[in-house]
């Protein structure tokens, strides 16, 4: 999940050394906490989050496969 | 990457050459020049060719490609991946077991992939490409699903002469509405609220 998070991410920054994704492992939900260099930030959210929703959507379907629940959060 | 080294007795011969070998356009091949031509004596003795390589461009059509690839291996599904590309638009329909899963609910997931497909693709020095995701002909069968669902409203509304609001929908999904009705004597459509809650309403003339 941690890789899919970092891929999507690495593919829409300009800077894709700073991406940086860890992966915090709850009992029932796992959250990724997504940072990226202060300049792309907009390119991760996106207008109204527009970007940030797509990339959770995306996330929501592959956890569903693994049968579990993950939030994405960008810090 | 498909690439092939030709010569010919100029520069221009060669890239003929190439050009016929690889079977593409001129425009989509980048050439490197390995050796220029050299006049013999008489034109005949001691001459020697001109060299060129030439690599088929990489097209954002191939850059799409790669990523949706890579973004399903990490999502966990198989799929056949056939990319169209033309002039300003990247066609691409995904074959596999499991497609479900790619579409999502009312086709979120699908609309999600295409959105950051076309992020990863288009850029400022590259230009724009529309880039079109579909699997199974989802998004034929949703355009026919809205349609109809557009004409049963309709009637009814007619018929009980209240307005009825619809489920919210992207942009896309609403023109479809919009269309579908767009023509009727007895109906009017028109949208009312904010993305992404932005939705249809249907109500008489």
């Amino acid at each position: 999940m941690r890789e899919l998070v970092k891929f999507i991410a690495m593919s829409l920054v300009d800077d894709p050394d700073q991406v940086e994704v860890t992966e915090i492992p709850g009992d029932h939900m796992i959250i990724i906490e997504l940072r990226v260099a202060p300049e792309d930030m907009g390119k991760v959210i996106g207008k109204q989050g527009r970007i940030a929703k797509a990339i959770r959507t995306v996330v929501k379907a592959a956890a569903v496969k693994e049968k579990k629940k993950v939030t994405v959060e960008i810090v | 990457m498909k690439v092939v080294e030709s010569s010919g007795k100029t520069v221009d011969e060669a890239i003929l050459m190439a050009v016929a070998q690889l079977g593409v356009q001129r425009d989509n091949l980048d050439i490197e020049i390995l050796e220029e031509p050299v006049k013999g004596l008489f034109g005949i003795i001691g001459g020697k060719d001109a060299k060129v390589r030439a690599s088929i461009k990489r097209t954002m059509g191939d850059d799409a490609k790669e990523f949706l690839t890579e973004l399903l291996t990490h999502i966990g599904v198989e799929a056949i991946i056939d990319v169209n590309e033309s002039d300003d638009r990247i066609s691409i329909d995904m074959k596999g077991r499991g497609m479900g899963l790619l579409i999502g609910h009312r086709g979120e997931t699908l609309d999600a992939l295409q959105y950051l497909t076309s992020l990863a693709v288009n850029n400022e020095e590259r230009g724009y490409k529309r880039v079109a995701l579909d699997t199974e002909n989802y998004r034929r069968k949703r355009e026919e699903t809205l349609k109809r669902l557009a004409k049963r409203l309709g009637y009814k509304v007619a018929k009980t002469r209240k307005r009825i609001s619809l489920e919210p929908m992207n942009p896309f999904e609403r023109r479809i509405i919009h269309t579908a009705l767009q023509s009727d004597s007895y109906v009017r459509t028109y949208s009312e609220g904010e993305d992404p809650y932005r939705r249809v309403v249907i109500a008489v003339k």
